[in-house]
């Protein structure tokens, strides 16, 4: 059976179509969803897309996280369902505890949009299965808070749990260790700076996104 | 009773602050020699109803722990007049 996404879709969200896209052409169907929805059933995974929730106003994720939908996301993920937060999704699902720390300003005060290399640092993960350990994966990054930062204890435990899931091979933003992308203990929720919706297609420059995506599919 | 607030949002110590160190960086550029320890954080100011001074800073500290700023990256200090 075909995997069922759901793209939340925040009021300042701007990657959701692109997701859609994405999905579909590695074989998925995607649904958007706003955030004034209370339920996700019917879904297989939840994807929380990248942009400017709520105008990122007070703090990237700090508004989203009270919209209706992350209730159903939170259970959604306690159930074991697979969830994905890209950038400003990623900023959410931390602001909303789902994964440890935060993202603060880049290291040099720039916006970046660039394209990076990611090296797989685990794949026990839904986004990560697919792939290979030390996989070198060309996926574009665009943002302005992407450096991960958490305290002392927290990353020891991302790290002894075997969490870290993406890690830069040229730190561009400052990220502690690396830290492109990171998991929940139940190694369901993921949450990653970088955009694989973005490079789902030769002609976008890169398809290194794919074995990403295909993971994702794979694991709802 | 009414009390004004200020909350103002720093960041942590050993939180990055960009803004405050290209500021700082600047500031000579425009004559003003000698100044350092700038830190940009962000000040909110509203109003807000309680019995007293101590009923309206619980209040207060409460939504700083849990929505004004993120403990991980944030400090705050609540002033009430």
């Amino acid at each position: 059976m075909t995997a069922r996404v759901g793209v939340v879709v925040f009021p300042g969200s701007n990657c959701e179509h692109d997701v859609v896209e994405a999905i579909t052409t590695v074989g998925g169907k995607a649904d958007l969803v706003w955030h004034g929805e209370r339920s996700l059933d019917g879904f297989d995974a939840v994807v929380l897309p990248g942009g400017f929730a709520h105008g990122d106003y007070l703090r990237p994720g700090a508004i989203a996280r009270f919209s209706p939908v992350m209730s159903a996301v939170a259970d959604f993920a306690a159930a074991g369902g697979p969830v994905v937060g890209i950038c400003n999704g990623f900023q959410v699902l931390t602001e909303a505890g789902l994964l440890p720390g935060a993202l603060q300003k880049n290291r040099g005060l720039k916006f970046l949009c660039t394209e990076v290399e990611l090296e797989v640092v685990t794949t026990n993960s839904v986004l990560t299965r697919d792939g290979k350990v030390g996989d070198r994966l060309r996926v574009p990054i665009n943002h302005f808070e992407g450096n991960y930062t958490c305290d002392e204890a927290t990353l020891d435990a991302l790290i002894a749990g075997d969490r870290v899931v993406l890690k830069y091979v040229q730190n561009p933003n400052g990220s502690v260790a690396d830290i492109a992308g990171i998991c929940n203990e139940g190694r369901n929720v993921v949450g990653l700076m970088p955009h694989p919706e973005r490079a789902s297609d030769p002609l976008l420059g890169s398809s290194d996104g794919v074995v990403l995506l295909r993971s994702f599919l794979g694991a709802a | 009773m009414t009390f004004d607030v200020l909350v103002e949002v720093r960041h942590r110590p050993g939180i990055a602050d960009p803004a405050g160190a290209t500021i700082e960086r600047a500031l000579p550029a425009l004559g003003f020699e000698g100044v350092t320890g700038v830190h940009v954080g962000k000040a909110i100011r509203f109003s807000i109803e309680a019995d007293d001074e101590r009923a309206a800073r619980g209040a207060v500290e409460e939504m700083c722990k849990r929505f004004l700023t993120n403990p991980v990256i944030e400090d705050f200090e609540v002033t009430i007049a």
